[in-house]
């Protein structure tokens, strides 16, 4: 099994988010000095983020609490410890993935870690729907729908495949933000991720294809 | 000449960019020339922008309540975070 252990000050790039308004590195600064208002706005302009996540990954409304929970409980015990050489969110997700994935490993302890299962890396199954979609296909669906549909698609990847493409691709974290959240190598979270994506694109391509072109039309 | 398989193996870096121009203008001729390459890059470049573009979905009530309580108890028990 591999153990997860969060390294507070891993992250090396240091930014800041400012849009609309929100001043991350202003109101985590603040929620440093002792105010509790500033930390409660981070935790509002996150909570959102984090539960998809969360939920994304454990695939389970009650762990996904739990892990919303958490993730915010340790944020705010361990508040001190974040010196900001990374976005604050970084540091979130980072502390929301090493829970879910406790989670995940607790509750599947009589099987094989998800995580550390071989990961088959042929690429002779990946590709076998090659059609083109219709023009902006997602329009023709609710936005509920659209959010249900793409919530069916992940839930469908393997938790291996899934977790790098909610993290590189969701959440935007880089390769190697990625790789380190998951104690994996950079060479493991490409081969994940091309999986991920290669296998979400056929998912999508079955719904979105253009109406009356058949699989391998272009063959 | 770059089989599909290659520029399948390369197709991560390609769409992210992070490739050095030369092998950049490669991949860039394989698509141009082979439709299946180039159909899978774009449905792969359509299917990463439609995950992009969603919105979190808002908290359930009672889960976002249940968080409140919680975050309120630890900072009344440790109070303020601090340095």
């Amino acid at each position: 099994m591999t153990l997860l252990l969060i390294d507070w000050n891993y992250f090396s790039v240091s930014t800041s988010t400012v849009a609309s308004g929100f001043d991350e590195s202003a109101l985590v600064a603040r929620a440093q000095a002792g105010d509790m208002a500033a930390f409660s706005e981070l935790v509002q302009h996150y909570d959102r983020r984090v539960f998809r996540m969360a939920k994304q990954i454990t695939q389970n409304d009650d762990d996904a609490e739990d892990v919303l929970q958490e993730t915010f409980l340790k944020a705010y015990t361990h508040l001190g410890d974040f010196h900001g050489n990374s976005k604050f969110y970084t540091w979130l997700v980072r502390i929301a993935v090493n829970e879910a994935l406790m989670k995940l490993r607790k509750r599947r302890s009589d099987r094989t870690v998800p995580l550390d299962e071989p990961i088959d890396t042929g690429e002779d199954e990946v590709v076998r729907e090659i059609a083109v979609w219709d023009q902006n296909p997602e329009d023709s669906y609710s936005r509920e729908e659209l959010a249900e549909l793409l919530d069916q698609a992940i839930q469908s990847l393997k938790p291996a495949y899934r977790t790098v493409f909610i993290l590189r691709d969701i959440e935007e974290m880089s390769i190697e933000e990625t790789a380190a959240a998951l104690g994996l190598s950079i060479s493991a979270v490409k081969s994940r991720l091309l999986r991920a994506r290669l296998q979400l694109r056929e998912k999508l391509t079955r719904q979105f294809k253009r109406k009356g072109d058949d699989a391998f039309a272009y063959l | 000449m770059l089989t599909c398989k290659q520029f399948l193996q390369e197709l991560n870096d390609y769409l992210d960019e992070t490739l050095d121009p030369q092998t950049r203008a490669e991949l860039q001729k394989h698509v141009n020339e082979c439709p299946n390459c180039w159909v899978v890059c774009d449905t792969t470049q359509k299917t990463l922008k439609v995950f992009k573009g969603m919105d979190p979905k808002p908290i359930p009530d009672d889960i976002h309540t249940r968080l409140w309580d919680a975050l309120e108890r630890k900072m009344r028990d440790k109070g303020p975070a601090s340095c």
